[in-house]
């Protein structure tokens, strides 16, 4: 896969003739795009361009209806359940609402990660659990219930449990919907954070312009109506470059 | 209240005019007019509109207007929106700025029988094969739990048997006690006509032990901890509680299905004999009450006409119907939709699915308990 960029970096995820489909309905067809070691990549998109629907097939939730994606030199798309849960041990996942448990307490979330995939001890648990509740903000709030938490919170909190294992790629669903714009720049900031100390991977779904251009070193555009990736690359080259008069207006918030 | 009239100037130019008081609670005038007016020789090149005596609009207004242009439009009749104020003007722009995508609007057409018939059909079969994996799924599922592979939290498990079994307690009392106490009415009522009162214990004990125990016992669950399942496997659905187990890589048919059934195996025959006892109570309540007759006389009599085979029957029909119970609800849950009206239909289906499994299961007991000489 390699060979597959020209400029040195190491392609961590790499989807080939990705066709997308909710049974006879095609929703994208043909996406092909690369995915580099310690990239902030954006998926970027109008509503209901399928941004999100990519993520689930990148995380297995959906299936693709042609194509295939590769993690590192691993077949996710025909790997068997095996296979795929190990590959999906260095993944981790915020969903949009942060999807925490709501039957357990914010440490329960991040514990059971842990109890399942290490030998740590439940004492060493809680600390871990802790540590990660610090580490994104929410702490001290180890032995409240998602419900007990404002919005912001239970994102962070799903952060939180997304990074239990120090997973190598980290998946951001809207990471900026429904905060409030300084809790968004926090979460942006925390981001970056996150892949300089730990050189993460991270994918991102957005719309969110701010997010998109102080984040993002590589990007692809998802027009709905093309039903394909119609651009790519990182997003402030996108804006001065782009011929596209569809995308120059999503990026520029329908400007000129 | 609204006025509108129209007039022809210039022989090609339609004039509207609109005037007085427009609003949505005072009714839309009829559009019927200007379509037929627009339609009318000699041809219409041109729509204008004077709104000078118009003293109060609203969208209302905007309705009439929005539909004379798109027939305007259709006919190759050009528009102009000046006689009109700046803010409808703006509206009327905004209404008309999007063009509608192709294929957007639903048709809006009633399916012919056939096709209808059709497409019933065709859920049933869907349905069904959902319903087949389902149970295929969990079959495995449970020969990990025996294996001992299967991987859930104890702590839920302890928590479902609490909600499925301590909490129900108080319903399943009650219920039973009264289903013994008209089970004996009505015994009682023919029963006495040959004075043969005695035998309403036999009635009430084998009653309640072989059928109505464990099958009123049922009903209550169904109705009240698989609607519950449903809803709580339905509302993580919409959350992405579930995604986020399968991401994990927890399977939710481990972690949340398999503790929901082994409660309600669990549960439901201590809830069944529990149930039976109560009942049988309620019986006696009446024979000793109103049917003059002892204690002793009334226990000695329904000991003696119960069998141990009636009571072991009883307690594992509900434990049959505890699998199926669990199972609606959490199938239903799990093929919720992802909204709270979906929610809410996963919590009837999983309530009718689950009463429908228990009487066939029912049936089909009583054909095999017969022919086992049970």
């Amino acid at each position: 896969m390699t060979a597959l960029t020209g400029n040195g970096a190491k392609p961590h995820i790499a989807v080939r003739d990705l066709t997308m489909a909710y049974g006879s309905f095609v929703l994208m067809r043909d996406m092909t795009f690369t995915i580099n070691h310690s990239d902030v990549f954006i998926i970027m998109g109008g509503s209901g361009s399928g941004k999100s629907t990519l993520l689930r097939h990148l995380i297995g939730l959906n299936e693709p209806a042609q194509g295939n994606i590769f993690y590192e030199a691993q077949n996710f798309t025909t790997a068997d359940p095996g296979q795929r849960q190990q590959i999906l041990r260095t993944v981790g996942v915020l969903f949009q609402g942060g999807a925490l448990w709501s039957a357990m307490t914010l440490a329960e979330n991040i514990g059971l990660l842990l109890e399942e995939y290490t030998d740590l001890k439940p004492r060493e648990i809680r600390d871990v659990a802790s540590l990660k509740l610090a580490l994104v903000g929410p702490k001290g709030f180890e032995d409240y219930y998602p419900a007990q938490i404002s919005g912001g919170m239970q994102k962070r909190a799903g952060l939180a449990r997304a990074m239990a294992l120090d997973p190598g790629i980290l998946f951001f669903d809207e990471p900026s919907a429904g905060l409030d714009p300084i809790s968004a720049r926090r979460l942006d900031q925390l981001i970056l954070d996150l892949r300089d100390s730990l050189g993460s991977t991270v994918v991102v779904v957005t719309h969110d312009l701010a997010s998109i251009f102080t984040i993002g070193n590589n990007s692809i555009y998802l027009d709905a109506d093309a039903r394909a990736i119609t651009a790519s690359g990182p997003p402030k080259e996108l804006l001065e470059h782009s011929q596209d008069p569809k995308l120059h207006s999503f990026l520029t918030r329908g400007g000129t | 209240m609204n006025q509108v009239s129209v007039e022809r100037v210039e022989n090609d130019i339609l004039l509207i005019r609109l005037a007085g008081r427009w609003q949505l609670r005072g009714g839309l005038a009829p559009s019927g007019a200007f379509e037929r007016e627009l339609q009318a020789l000699p041809v219409v090149r041109r729509v204008a509109f004077d709104a000078q005596n118009l003293t109060h609009w609203d969208t209302s207004v905007l309705t009439l207007l929005t539909r004379v242009s798109d027939v305007a439009r259709q006919r190759g009749i050009s528009v102009d929106p000046d006689g009109l104020p700046p803010g409808i003007r703006q509206l009327l722009d905004l209404a008309q700025a999007v063009p509608e995508p192709v294929g957007a609007r639903k048709e809006q057409r009633l399916p012919s029988l056939l096709e209808r018939t059709g497409a019933g059909a065709l859920g049933v079969v869907s349905s069904a094969k959902d319903m087949l994996a389902f149970l295929g799924n969990m079959t495995v599922t449970f020969i990990r739990l025996f294996g001992m592979k299967a991987r859930y939290r104890a702590s839920d498990l302890w928590l479902l048997i609490q909600q499925c079994g301590a909490d129900a307690l108080p319903i399943v009392t009650l219920i039973s006690f009264l289903v013994g106490v008209i089970l004996a009415f009505v015994g009682a009522v023919q029963l006495k006509q040959f004075g043969a009162q005695i035998y309403v214990a036999n009635l009430v004990g084998v009653a309640m032990m072989r059928e109505m125990g464990a099958m009123m016992t049922a009903i209550l669950m169904a109705g009240r901890t698989g609607a519950a399942f449903a809803a709580q496997l339905g509302t993580m659905k919409v959350t992405q509680e579930i995604d986020a187990f399968a991401t994990a890589g927890f399977s939710p048919l481990e972690f949340l299905v398999l503790p929901r059934v082994v409660a309600l195996i669990l549960m439901m025959p201590l809830l069944c004999l529990y149930a039976d006892f109560v009942g049988i109570m309620g019986g006696a309540a009446i024979g000793v009450g109103m049917l003059d007759l002892s204690w002793t006389t009334y226990m000695q009599q329904t000991a003696h006409a119960v069998r141990l085979s009636d009571t072991v029957g009883g307690v594992f029909k509900s434990a049959v119907y505890g699998v199926l119970i669990a199972l609606a609800g959490c199938l239903r849950g799990l093929q919720s939709g992802n909204s709270s009206s979906a929610v809410g239909d996963a919590a009837t289906s999983a309530v009718v699915t689950g009463i429908v499994a228990i009487i066939t299961a029912c049936g089909v007991f009583a054909v095999v308990f017969y022919i086992l000489g049970i």
